[in-house]
């Protein structure tokens, strides 16, 4: 007899703290990211894809184009050309990678002799064509610049092909 | 007391075309209150595209589902499956004729209001096992025959919870009910008959925790599997307009119906009404479903014993006073 009136009593006190459970839950702000209309800010670890880092001292890039990242990564899908600016320094006039077969596995980032190259936070990388995954970092660069509010290196011209002996190292505006 | 019997054509008239815009307005207006209440206690938002904060996702979702085919089922017995929509919605639209809304805003006030209401409320019996039997479907046969002995069993102690206050009132009138708590609410006095008043009414509208006939996870749908389109909006319509007949009844019967101060009659009731329903929404995303035994249990074992016990009570004291 009293076990019947207990287990009614622990019964509804139990289901009352459920409902406080919920009614607690129904006056906390909402924690979905309405996605079309409100942007994702991702964590400092995110890999995107990769992008040349933006150094805070010179206000450019470190790229050297000494290639080391394009002969590192195991599927082969960075392209870099660089040109001459004097006897010592070489800069990059064309870097082109080919996102779709990237792995993410960094070895390009940890082999770069000037740390140039970083992870970026893009995550909009949808496409609907092959060519929709081919990123040009240098252009890219110029745009990161531009949000920074740094001004833009300019991007230096291919330079003619060379003949023997004759590579006239073209001037170009590396301010 | 009760109005006399004469009947006038325009009052009638208009009673008409309120029920059917209040019916309509009211049951857009839960469906988006029920999307959103369950995505608060969520923690999501909810329907946020159509209109502000997805206020007109309701008539979107209506007019998608008008512009569905209307599929019979093969070997489905042909009128019955016709008719049971129908019926299912045809009583909850007629307990409309003795609610109060406000002093003089009640359609008719009959001198057997409760009944009448009582009475309704099992003809929507009688529709959901049409409606089963008649899908040809076995599933739905189930969620049929479940629905019917869960709503038969939690009848017993609506009713006799709804007599304790009757007692203490003394005339079936929906009026007279909502006159008799002048002084102080019924649920003041009465607290355990309100809650078993809600556990039973939110039995009988086949909500959850209760909504074993429609277990949308284990019977598909249940007893309406088997409808589309149209068809499928009239039941979902009723079950919503039954939600407010049963909350309702509550405000009337415990809360006080259209009474409280500065604000006009029928705003308190509609306070009221929708508050009651949250409740029943709460309930909804709070419990999960009862198994058919715990249910049945639960009817005839806990819930007929404390509402006979609290009618033998109320009987003692009405006659020591």
């Amino acid at each position: 007899m009293v076990s019947y009136f207990k287990d009614i009593f622990v019964g509804f006190y139990s289901l009352l703290a459920g409902m406080g459970v919920t009614i607690r839950h129904f006056v906390r702000p909402i924690v979905t990211t309405q996605y079309p209309r409100e942007k994702i800010i991702m964590t400092p670890r995110y890999r995107g894809h990769t992008q040349l880092l933006l150094d805070e001292e010179t206000q450019t890039h470190r790229c050297i184009a000494c290639e080391l990242c394009a002969r590192t990564c195991p599927s082969q899908l960075i392209t870099v050309k660089g040109v001459k600016l004097d006897k010592k320094k070489k800069v990059p006039w064309y870097y082109v990678i080919e996102y779709q077969y990237c792995s993410l596995c960094g070895l390009c980032i940890d082999v770069c002799p000037t740390d140039a190259l970083e992870w970026s936070d893009e995550y909009r990388l949808a496409g609907y064509t092959r060519e929709d995954s081919v990123f040009d970092l240098m252009t890219r660069f110029q745009r990161q610049q531009q949000m920074a509010g740094v001004p833009m290196t300019p991007i230096p011209e291919e330079p003619p092909a060379e003949t023997e002996g004759e590579a006239e190292p073209k001037e170009e505006g590396k301010e | 007391m009760a109005q006399p019997a004469e009947v006038s054509l325009f009052g009638m008239i208009v009673g008409l075309f309120g029920v059917i815009g209040l019916v309509t307005v009211n049951a857009l207006f839960l469906i988006w209150m029920e999307r959103k209440v369950s995505a608060h206690m969520q923690l999501r938002p909810g329907p946020m595209e159509v209109g502000w904060h997805g206020s007109i996702q309701t008539i979107a979702d209506a007019l998608k589902l008008i512009g569905k085919e209307l599929i019979t089922p093969k070997d489905a017995d042909r009128w019955v499956y016709l008719l049971a929509p129908i019926v299912v919605f045809l009583p909850v639209l007629l307990s409309f004729l003795v609610i109060p809304f406000s002093q003089d805003m009640v359609i008719r006030d009959m001198n057997v209001g409760v009944l009448l209401i009582l009475a309704f409320a099992a003809l929507t019996v009688l529709s959901i096992l049409m409606a089963g039997w008649a899908s040809n479907n076995k599933y739905s046969v189930f969620g049929a025959i479940r629905s019917v002995a869960q709503n038969v069993a939690y009848e017993i102690p609506l009713l006799i919870t709804l007599m304790s206050i009757i007692i203490m009132v003394g005339s079936l009138s929906l009026v007279d009910v909502v006159n008799a708590q002048s002084r102080y609410w019924f649920i003041l006095i009465q607290p355990l008959a309100f809650i078993l008043y809600i556990t039973c009414a939110t039995a009988e509208t086949n909500r959850a925790p209760f909504d074993l006939p429609e277990a949308e996870s284990e019977l598909v749908a249940g007893f309406h599997t088997e409808y589309t389109g149209m068809r499928f909006a009239l039941f979902f319509l009723a079950e919503y307009t039954n939600m407010f007949i049963v909350a309702a009844i509550a405000t009337v019967f415990f809360l006080g119906g259209w009474r409280g101060p500065f604000l006009p009659g029928f705003a308190w009731f509609f306070i009221k009404v929708y508050a009651i329903i949250f409740l029943i929404m709460w309930f909804r995303w709070t419990f999960p479903r009862v198994r058919f035994d715990q249910l049945i249990n639960f009817a005839w074992k806990i819930l007929i014993p404390l509402a006979f016990a609290n009618l033998i009570i109320t009987a003692f004291i009405m006659k020591l006073l």
